[in-house]
């Protein structure tokens, strides 16, 4: 085996444990963290599964995006969209057999990798020409975007530029699933892409990223109105009642 | 009352949005509260002496209890939908009354102190120690916020501007930096028992005043009861109902509309005040305290049902908040919501065919409504969602031949603030109320031109105190503004009691209870 098998083989371990026990941590963290007063911005569904389609709207559709503003909204949705696609494509990394689903939707996953890098760069083009979102950008708003086209372009400039050896590369995915760690082709674009790949995956607890988790934990979006009908007391608040 | 000298935004037909001014309000602060206005709400009297430190405790503290708070200082993630939905940001042009701005005043100390991010690479992810500068914007930007919510109903995660600004003000409050408007106030509600400073006998006497008032009007003996043991309508309206113009006209309205409904109701000395400063500090505490007199009021004076008066943070508290802060009400009518909004009461007469309405004597007007975003954005009226929109809509236009909507994107949950929420209804912020009306003024101002409307009604007692001041900055009259029960007062028939001949002298002694 060799030093840069070994290498990246013990990057994506990290990087898979920051990922899922920073998530873990934090969710666990926003889930014991007491709502206290009921505040969802009305008009609000009045019940549970009206929530959950509402939910569903805002993660499916960005509706408060799209009455916030028309461009942000298009740019994100497309990269979103797009970034859905290309992880959906890059299930076969990960799967032996493929299953259907995935198989069928690979060619899309190349048409979703364009897609994220468009979107990206309309998003990233407002933070230099919108002068209220450039006094609310900082260095990190302009890294995760880099991070992000940098991953997407590596990504494409292997499908259509520097081809790599996909076989292999699928072999290396499932050796780590299996604790049993292949050879990895040291390509210069591959080892860039997946380098990107793992800094994504180690900031993603630590960043802004945590807007994915967040919009379920939210509130103002997350609760039934219906506070005249059902009393709502947190924990912390039951010792007032003595 | 004279106007303070200030630049006044000319009306466009169309709202722009300025371009990025920064601190050109970092001069807007409202009075510091002194000793005697914290200390009674359990606050220092003046900053403390480790003052970072008790403010780094307090935001831990908060963030614990307050899932709002720590999910929304994660979540944004700076795609500038909000940044052009602020009034304050359209009426100034200061950056920091945008409101991911704003929050980033409270996000970047948050993430100094409690994130690894912040900790490690602060330059990088805008982490910032919390210094007396950062403190001083906090002050001066924390009350440039009305806590209105609009920026969360454009937020792809929800994010609540006015959920960062009461926690923003809580922890200067536990530092000794509190804000005199309310702290003064709330101080005054636990001494006399409403905002005004009102006591029992000017109430008695101005609610007798008004009975004679509309005695001398409609000659029908319509009563203004005050403490009636074992009324079964408890009232709690803002204490502004009871003697400023145009509130008072709601006031008499509301006791036209128990008439006709023949049912029995009281005002409490008790909770003479529906509105509760304690959500504009973010103070669970005193706003819990504030709410437990409507539940002294309502045991002490054995009601069946509550309803509230006009007054917009106070139906939100009411509505969203009553049942957690003094609940259960389990001692009352099951058949009614508690609390009940006077509009619901009024609509539900006007869709049973109870009340005589003659529209024709709101002719003189042509109206409009303000939806106030406490209302509009943080509660409900009516079974269904959107009913805090519809039903005083209803009731306006069951009462009145005239009305006209303002622009779509200015009403409902697009709703702009009157400029005043939030604890800002003070002279000190008076350019900050001035500029942050603009938005609501220029939709005013096209329907006036383009409709003929004359009159604005509102169902909040902040807002029609806002434009009473406001409207005449921008060359409008100040009786522009009018009460929804005012219209309602207007045009209901009333129907004479069997006692409404006698001599007046005869029935003083009469009960009030039926």
């Amino acid at each position: 085996m060799s030093f840069l098998t070994l290498v990246y083989a013990s990057l994506f371990y990290f990087a898979t444990l920051v990922l899922l026990a920073g998530l873990a941590n934090k969710i666990l963290q926003y889930a014991r963290t007491p709502a206290p007063l009921k505040i969802p911005t009305t008009p609000a569904p009045v019940t549970q599964s009206g929530v959950i389609f509402r939910l569903a709207r805002e993660v499916v559709l960005f509706e408060s995006l799209f009455k916030g503003n028309k461009w942000t909204w298009i740019f994100g949705w497309i990269f979103h969209f797009g970034l859905l696609l290309v992880t959906l494509r890059h299930l076969r990394y990960f799967m032996d057999p493929v299953w259907l689903p995935i198989q069928l939707i690979q060619p899309f996953g190349i048409y979703g990798g364009m897609a994220m890098v468009v979107g990206l760069a309309g998003l990233w083009s407002r933070r230099f020409l919108v002068d209220r979102v450039r006094y609310i950008t900082g260095p990190s708003d302009h890294l995760i975007l880099a991070l992000l086209i940098g991953i997407g372009l590596t990504g494409l400039g292997m499908s259509f530029v520097i081809h790599v050896d996909v076989i292999s590369v699928k072999q290396f995915f499932l050796g780590l699933m299996r604790f049993h760690i292949q050879p990895l082709p040291a390509d210069p674009l591959l080892l860039l892409h997946m380098l990107l790949v793992v800094i994504l995956m180690i900031v993603f607890p630590f960043s802004k990223l945590l807007h994915a988790p967040g919009l379920f934990f939210s509130p103002s979006r997350n609760q039934v109105d219906n506070p005249r009908e059902q009393r709502h007391l947190a924990p912390w608040a039951k010792r007032f009642e003595q | 009352m004279a106007k303070v000298k200030l630049e006044v935004p000319e009306l466009q037909p169309y709202l722009e949005i300025p371009a990025v001014t920064p601190g050109v309000m970092a001069h807007s602060r409202p009075f510091v509260a002194k000793p005697e206005h914290q200390e009674p709400l359990g606050f220092p009297g003046v900053l403390v002496d480790d003052w970072q430190e008790k403010a780094i405790d307090k935001m831990g503290d908060l963030l614990g209890r307050y899932r709002s708070l720590r999910v929304y200082l994660d979540a944004c993630v700076k795609c500038g939908s909000c940044t052009d939905k602020c009034h304050y940001y359209i009426g100034t042009g200061d950056p920091k009354n945008m409101p991911v701005a704003r929050q980033d005043l409270l996000r970047k100390v948050y993430r100094r102190y409690f994130t690894l991010a912040g900790k490690y690479f602060p330059k990088l992810v805008g982490a910032e120690d919390l210094t007396q500068e950062v403190l001083d914007d906090w002050y001066s930007y924390f009350h440039q916020c009305s806590q209105c919510r609009r920026c969360s109903v454009f937020c792809p995660y929800g994010i609540d501007t006015a959920e960062i600004s009461m926690a923003a003000r809580e922890i200067m409050d536990h530092i000794g930096v509190g804000q005199k408007y309310c702290n003064e106030i709330i101080a005054k509600v636990y001494k006399i028992g409403n905002n005004l400073g009102l006591p029992g006998p000017a109430l008695r006497d101005t609610l007798e005043g008004l009975e004679e008032d509309v005695f001398d009007d409609t000659g029908v003996k319509v009563r203004y009861p005050i403490d009636v043991v074992g009324a079964d309508i408890l009232l709690v309206t803002p204490s502004a109902d009871f003697f400023a113009e145009p509130h008072v006209d709601g006031l008499i309205g509301y006791g036209k509309v128990f008439h006709e409904a023949g049912v029995s109701w009281t005002l409490s000395t008790i909770a003479s005040e529906a509105a509760n400063f304690g959500m504009f500090i973010g103070s669970y505490e005193n706003m819990r305290r504030i709410s437990q007199r409507i539940r002294e009021a309502a045991i002490a004076l054995k009601v069946k049902r509550i309803v509230f008066g006009e007054c917009g943070h106070a139906w939100r508290v009411a509505y969203s908040f009553l049942n957690t802060l003094a609940g259960p009400w389990d001692f009352l009518d099951p058949n009614y919501p508690v609390p009940q909004h006077i509009c619901e009461f009024t609509n539900d007469l006007i869709q049973r065919g109870k009340l005589n309405l003659d529209k024709s004597q709101n002719d003189d007007m042509v109206l409009t409504f303000h939806d106030s975003c406490n209302v509009a954005r943080a509660s409900r009226m009516g079974p269904d969602p959107g009913g805090q929109f519809d039903i005083p809509r209803a009731v306006i236009k069951a009462v009145c031949n005239n009305f006209h909507d303002m622009d779509e994107d200015t009403i409902r949950e697009r709703t702009f603030c009157c400029g005043g929420g939030g604890g800002l209804l003070t002279d000190d912020l008076m350019e900050l109320r001035v500029k942050g009306a603009l938005p609501r003024m220029t939709a005013l101002n096209n329907v006036i031109q383009e409709k003929g409307v004359t009159h604005m009604a509102a169902i909040c007692a902040i807002c029609k105190s806002q434009f009473t001041k406001v409207l005449p900055y921008y060359g409008m009259e100040m009786e522009q503004i009018v009460s929804v029960h005012q219209l309602v007062s207007n045009a209901i028939i009333l129907t004479p009691g069997e006692d409404d001949d006698l001599d007046e002298d005869d029935d003083e002694s009469e009960d009030d209870e039926d």
